[in-house]
């Protein structure tokens, strides 16, 4: 208890430190956020379209797939981020419970319909490019299945949250949920991995096994770099609207409609 | 309850509280006996829904004994803590001074003794409904001896994220299934591989390092559960 109050009474000198405090203050974080959000949208827009430029207009089409292997500019990028998205959910949940910040609840929770969006995209995709390579639109491939386990967790995280009524205790419920569901993925996905090499013999692979081109792989790392901050300013505008709707009645919220009206 | 179980070591309330549990489940017969019939009446739907062949019977045989097992225990699961947490019973436990994570494994060991062992007998019966050979049956006993309590393990934490919903059931079945999946996977692996005569011991060897880790780590969760569901 006494080294406790050591801490709290020694003046903290960390610029870094302060700033990330201060984040977790409502009104801080409106504000700061307000100003990010428009500069992280520019930053997605401007790299998805160069990306975009170089991968549908610039770069050849693959002499085996035809056209059809433009779809990896969203494909491949969709499934990293409905991967790194969960990942960074089951993170701030874990923040959230131990050390109890609203904000991190509020963003492990809007985290959620965005990583099931990405896995309902990568899936979308992978299934329309499947049919004019693999034959099919759907095959109980490994990877395949384990996006689809994937959306399911998902699934189950937006819907505990969505079922309990009072908002903190519901976060706190899918936040646990989501830290469940992290443990359990490396599992779910190398028993997949390991029932499909079990049940099918060979797997499919893409592009033959041949390693990418660079007219195909720059696109695509780009793509993969600029949907995170797609992620972010998605993430941060769901945030802000979650708070509002939290704190409707709490004075910051009161004092920022009076300002906005006059 | 028992005055000389009352006591308060760890052990001593353990055994109470997996006591009053099953003597509350054996007054309640028909709920018992609920989820073993439920299993009866969706495996001999199979047959009749892709016919009798003893060949495909046998094929599909393990598939369908455990994702009847996985539905038998979501259905059975909600019973695990409702009525304590409706009468306020748990509230008392969680005040009791005995830690959470202690009573959630009873009320867990409680769930399989009633819910999951049961499916482990009746599955040498199953599995000759459905023309499973005789060598592959004991291996399909082994497994579901092993899994189910995983199951009941697993579901817990889904339970006890659940119990403050109204109408926690539906939602459930979407939070656990996703978590039963490497366990189907094996259990059914394990059976296949013994009706093809390949060699199972390392599905049962994972199986039991399931079962180790989540006797380890679900009770935790599931306190943690239970404790945000009643705060």
């Amino acid at each position: 208890m006494n080294t406790n109050i050591a801490v709290k009474d020694k003046p903290r000198k960390n610029a870094l430190v302060m700033f990330i405090h201060k984040l977790g203050s409502p009104p801080w974080f409106y504000e700061f956020t307000g100003k990010l959000i428009p500069w992280l949208w520019l930053v997605f827009a401007v790299l998805a379209a160069w990306a975009l430029y170089l991968g549908l207009v610039k770069g050849p089409a693959d002499y085996l797939q035809g056209e059809s292997v433009r779809i990896i500019y969203l494909h491949v990028p969709a499934a990293w981020m409905s991967m790194l998205i969960y990942s960074s959910m089951a993170v701030m949940a874990f923040i959230a419970l131990v050390w109890r910040i609203r904000m991190v609840e509020i963003l492990a929770m809007c985290s959620a319909p965005i990583g099931a969006a990405f896995t309902i995209v990568t899936l979308t995709a992978g299934s329309l490019w499947g049919r004019p390579t693999w034959g099919t639109y759907w095959v109980w491939d490994a990877r395949l299945t384990s996006e689809l386990v994937l959306l399911f967790l998902y699934l189950g995280v937006i819907g505990l949250y969505n079922a309990i009524d009072e908002p903190r205790k519901a976060a706190r419920a899918a936040c646990l949920l989501a830290i469940v569901g992290a443990v359990n993925l490396p599992i779910i996905h190398y028993s997949v991995k390991w029932w499909n090499t079990l049940h099918q013999g060979s797997s499919v692979s893409l592009l033959g096994g041949s390693s990418i081109d660079a007219s195909i792989l720059w696109p695509m790392l780009i793509m993969a770099f600029a949907v995170k901050f797609y992620y972010a300013a998605n993430l941060l505008t769901r945030a802000r609207v979650r708070l509002l709707e939290q704190d409707l009645r709490k004075g910051w919220v009161k004092d920022l409609i009076r300002e906005q009206r006059t | 309850m028992n005055p000389e179980y009352a006591g308060g070591s760890l052990s001593g309330a353990f055994v109470a509280l997996v006591r009053r549990d099953l003597l509350l489940a054996f007054r309640r017969r028909t709920e018992l006996l609920f989820p073993v019939i439920f299993l009866l009446v969706v495996i001999s739907l199979f047959p009749l829904g892709i016919g009798p062949s003893p060949q495909l019977l046998a094929r599909i045989a393990p598939g369908v004994i455990w994702i009847a097992a996985l539905l038998a225990t979501v259905i059975s699961l909600d019973a695990l803590f409702r009525s304590d947490f409706e009468d306020g019973t748990l509230e008392q436990f969680v005040i009791s001074g005995h830690p959470l994570t202690l009573i959630a494994l009873a009320k867990i060991a409680t769930h399989w003794l009633v819910a999951g062992l049961p499916i482990v007998l009746l599955s040498p019966l199953l599995a000759l409904w459905m023309n499973l050979s005789t060598d592959s049956l004991s291996v399909m006993v082994v497994t579901l001896a092993l899994g189910t309590p995983i199951l009941s393990l697993i579901g817990s934490i889904g339970v006890g994220l659940t119990i403050s919903l109204k109408r926690g059931g539906q939602l459930l079945s979407l939070l656990v299934f996703p978590l039963y999946v490497p366990i189907l996977i094996i259990a059914t692996a394990a059976v296949m591989a013994a009706s093809d005569g390949l060699p199972y011991t390392q599905f049962l060897g994972l199986l039991t390092a399931g079962l180790i880790t989540s006797v380890t780590l679900a009770p935790f969760a599931a306190a943690a559960a239970l404790k945000i569901s009643l705060s």
